[in-house]
């Protein structure tokens, strides 16, 4: 816990508001401990047993906050922590308000809904830019600061993301009475595990306890188990991403291309970049989890090599996937099949499908390019779900043609591969008009050869 | 039943001193042979990319598409001109100078090579004169000299050396980073046309044994790597230098100075100009016909403007300049070019010696008759 705790701090990003890369992951230290207090079963573990966790939690932020008085920028800390006062000021208030809730608060599933939407807003304050450029307004206001640089890019929060997942997920598994017991220590590395901290994945909290809790030995197997995952991470990341990278598709290469054919190798090099940008990520975590008995869960499974998109949104960033499936596309899809207004099968499919993907867009950011990158993937589900309706009666004839099985599969993951990038379009760049262009241009209307 | 033997354990130790081992060879081999040179050649331009049309240079790689690296080899196997196999039908011309050769804030079809071959020019034995620009930026004849002699692997027919007065002061001769990166070949040059440098100067950067690994060079191969990937944008979208909108004119105001560089006014003294290297350049063409041109200067109308002609150049150094290099180009029977006022000082750009595509038309026009004669004697 102690490593997180001060990594969170260490790999925040500075930010132009002053101090404010001291109070974003406080803030998330702070609402984790709020949330398990939220969620912890009345009847077990009272606030005693865990006073130790929080004491430690409480000393760190204190201690962190202390390296002020070591030098204008010291270490751990991007920049100068605040002033020692407004630190214990805000453990104070926290302090109080995990009390109050602990002992008097009489209805947790309201308490639980209004950590859900207060979750949910921050989200959107973060990720929608002219409320994000308002908040950064507002937050150098009251630092002293000039409003007129204000900008969305101020408010850089590492790892919100993911926490918002796993908060929300803690949230709603207390909710449907699906969590057990945790304790504060165990509960708080499972949302600031440094390694899957910035970019995930997204571990069940119930799979990361359990591993939390076994006796752990790491033996020669283990270490080279881990080393390897994490030197093929580095590779991908750092190699082959960052070197892709430099010829992927963005705002400015868009903009200064003509041709189609080179439109498409751009196009390309963003699909290959994200993947290995993203995976690799992933596989630097999972292995430095495996060197701390932790056994994350994969989140990619060559998703390039699926043969329709159902498939791909089965390998591509799983546990994210999952977690949307788990969370919003299966209670509503539930909630639909059981409504009294008797709505047609394809109809909730295609609903649930498009809503579930264009949450995932705008997961990602609040923006018109996410939203059509939502739906382009969401419209794509829907018309594979209605194919494979439409090939399932013709299921044996095609068993027994290898030939056409093997045409179909082959063509699928072309087609799969080829939606999927075509999809990047909107995700790669900015601004709707552009992605419009470079799509036409792809498509050889309106551009070179 | 056979014996069943269960597999050896792993040890760590043994793992690790192995890898450390195999590092340990790999870069000390890299070191003792040094693959720099080979790996440069090793180039996607002029097969998988097209090559490009001046050298790479630039430091905003993120936006230029185009990248200073140091590794000669590199850089010329993406330039167009290695790519090319000389047709028998072609009147190679090669164009030796700096950033204003090359093209500072000019585009690739704006510059003086460009313009050149788009006056579709052919010698009266009909053979097409193709002009190549290898002019690299910074000022040095030095660096030239350099330039000039992987210039010859490529048969040139004529060269045409463009130089200014800010190329000859020997105090200036290694302030290139790109001599100072490639000791072996100026010290080679150096040596074998005696030029007025030493060889041992400070600025001359010589890796130690260390700095040879492959360690020690991963910048270098990087950058052997990056310029490939830049390459894709340059073939996209044909940009190699970042333009930005706007950029400062040339400085027309100046304080009451004689100064140029380490010389004392009011005497040029040619003792401390590289006049060496200009000999030099003509040894090294082996018989093929130099074109010594006097590039243009911008020239003031400002303050003090009686006493400088601009930021670079006090009137009496550059006056005397041009009779010294007319005498001298007259004695030894070269060629000889001298456009200093061609370009009118609304075409200059950001300096002294950078002019607009307008400007660079002018020079072509010049030139191209120069070019002509030399190509028709």
């Amino acid at each position: 816990m102690l490593s997180s705790l001060l990594a969170i701090y260490w790999m925040q990003p500075s930010t132009p508001i002053r101090h404010l890369d001291f109070w974003l992951p406080t803030v998330t230290v702070g609402l984790s401990v709020l949330v398990w207090i939220v969620t912890r079963p009345e009847e077990k573990s009272s606030l005693r047993e865990n006073l130790s966790a929080l004491l430690i939690v409480a000393g760190t932020i204190l201690v962190i906050g202390l390296l002020r008085y070591l030098g204008p920028v010291c270490c751990l800390t991007p920049s100068r922590p605040p002033n020692i006062l407004q630190i214990l000021l805000a453990m104070f208030i926290t302090g109080g308000l995990t009390v109050l809730i602990a002992r008097f608060a009489s209805s947790k599933t309201a308490l639980i809904n209004t950590f859900v939407i207060l979750i949910l807003s921050i989200f959107i304050l973060l990720k929608a830019e002219p409320l994000a450029q308002l908040t950064s307004s507002g937050l150098r206001s009251l630092t002293g600061q000039s409003t007129a640089m204000a900008s969305a890019l101020d408010i850089r929060w590492l790892g919100f993301s993911y926490v918002a997942f796993r908060l929300i997920q803690a949230l709603r598994d207390r909710s449907a009475g699906r969590l057990e017991e945790y304790s504060l220590a165990e509960f708080l590395i499972f949302i600031i595990f440094f390694p899957a901290f910035n970019a995930g994945p997204i571990d069940r909290l119930q799979h990361f306890v359990q591993d939390l809790r076994k006796p752990f030995r790491l033996d020669v197997t283990g270490i080279l188990q881990a080393g390897q995952r994490i030197v093929l991470g580095i590779f991908n990341k750092f190699v082959l991403a960052d070197t892709l990278a430099i010829i992927a598709l963005n705002d400015t290469n868009a903009a200064q291309t003509a041709s189609t054919g080179w439109t498409w190798v751009l196009l390309y090099a963003y699909a290959f970049r994200i993947y290995f940008d993203f995976s690799g990520y992933t596989d630097i975590a999972i292995g430095m989890g495996l060197l701390l008995g932790i056994r994350l869960p994969e989140n990619f499974n060559k998703p390039y090599r699926k043969s329709n998109l159902t498939l791909f949104w089965n390998s591509w960033h799983i546990t994210l996937a999952q977690w949307l499936r788990g969370y919003y596309f299966n209670p509503l899809a539930r909630a639909l099949r059981s409504s009294s207004h008797n709505i047609p099968m394809p109809l909730i499919i295609f609903f649930a499908q498009t809503t579930t993907m264009l949450l995932l867009g705008l997961w990602h950011g609040i923006t018109w390019n996410f939203v059509i990158w939502g739906l382009w993937h969401g419209i794509g589900l829907f018309v594979h779900n209605r194919w494979s309706e439409f090939l399932k009666p013709r299921t044996v004839i095609i068993e027994e043609k290898p030939l056409l099985k093997k045409t179909l599969e082959i063509s699928g993951v072309v087609l799969t591969f080829n939606y999927v990038t075509l999809g990047w379009v909107w995700f790669a760049l900015s601004q709707a008009s552009l992605s419009w262009q470079v799509l036409l241009r792809l498509l050889g209307v309106g551009g070179g050869g | 039943m056979g014996n069943q033997t269960s597999p050896s354990p792993i040890r760590l130790h043994a793992v690790l001193i192995k890898s450390l081992l195999l590092l340990l060879v790999f870069n000390l081999a890299f070191a003792a042979v040094n693959p720099l040179p080979c790996l440069g050649r090793l180039s996607v331009y002029n097969w998988l990319l097209p090559g490009r049309t001046r050298l790479p240079y630039g430091d905003r790689p993120d936006l230029a598409y185009n990248m200073s690296l140091y590794n000669l080899e590199a850089m010329f196997a993406a330039h167009e001109i290695s790519g090319i196999e000389k047709p028998t039908q072609e009147y190679r011309v090669v164009l030796i100078g700096d950033s204003s050769t090359w093209g500072f804030l000019l585009k690739q079809d704006e510059t003086l090579s460009a313009h050149l071959n788009r006056m579709g020019l052919t010698t009266t034995d009909k053979k097409q004169i193709r002009v190549f620009n290898l002019g690299y930026p910074t000022m040095s004849l030095t660096k030239d000299l350099l330039m000039l002699s992987r210039a010859m692997e490529y048969q040139p027919d004529l060269i045409v050396w463009l130089v200014t007065l800010e190329s000859f002061p020997l105090s200036k001769q290694l302030d290139s980073p790109i001599l100072q990166n490639n000791p072996g070949p100026v010290r080679q040059l150096i040596k074998k046309y005696q030029l007025d440098i030493q060889e041992e100067d400070a600025r001359f950067v010589d890796p130690s044994y260390m700095q040879q690994t492959i360690i020690g060079q991963r910048r270098a191969l990087a950058d052997i790597l990056r310029l490939q990937f830049y390459g894709v944008l340059w073939a996209a979208t044909g940009l190699d230098q970042y333009i930005p909108e706007q950029h400062e004119p040339p400085q027309a105001d100046f304080e009451v100075d004689v100064s140029f560089h380490d010389l004392t006014p009011t005497t040029l003294d040619p003792d401390q100009l590289a006049i060496s290297n200009l000999s030099a350049g003509v040894k090294l063409a082996n018989g093929v016909p130099v074109l010594f041109v006097n590039e243009p200067i911008y020239i003031s109308q400002g303050k003090n403007s009686d006493i400088r002609y601009n930021f670079f150049y006090p009137r009496w150094a550059y006056d005397q300049y041009r009779e010294m290099m007319l005498e001298l180009t007259q004695t030894n029977g070269w060629h000889y070019l001298d456009v200093w006022n061609l370009v009118p000082s609304n075409e200059f750009t950001n300096s002294a010696i950078h002019f607009s595509s307008v400007g660079e038309a002018l020079m072509a026009k010049e030139l191209s008759s120069a070019i002509l004669k030399l190509a028709n004697p």
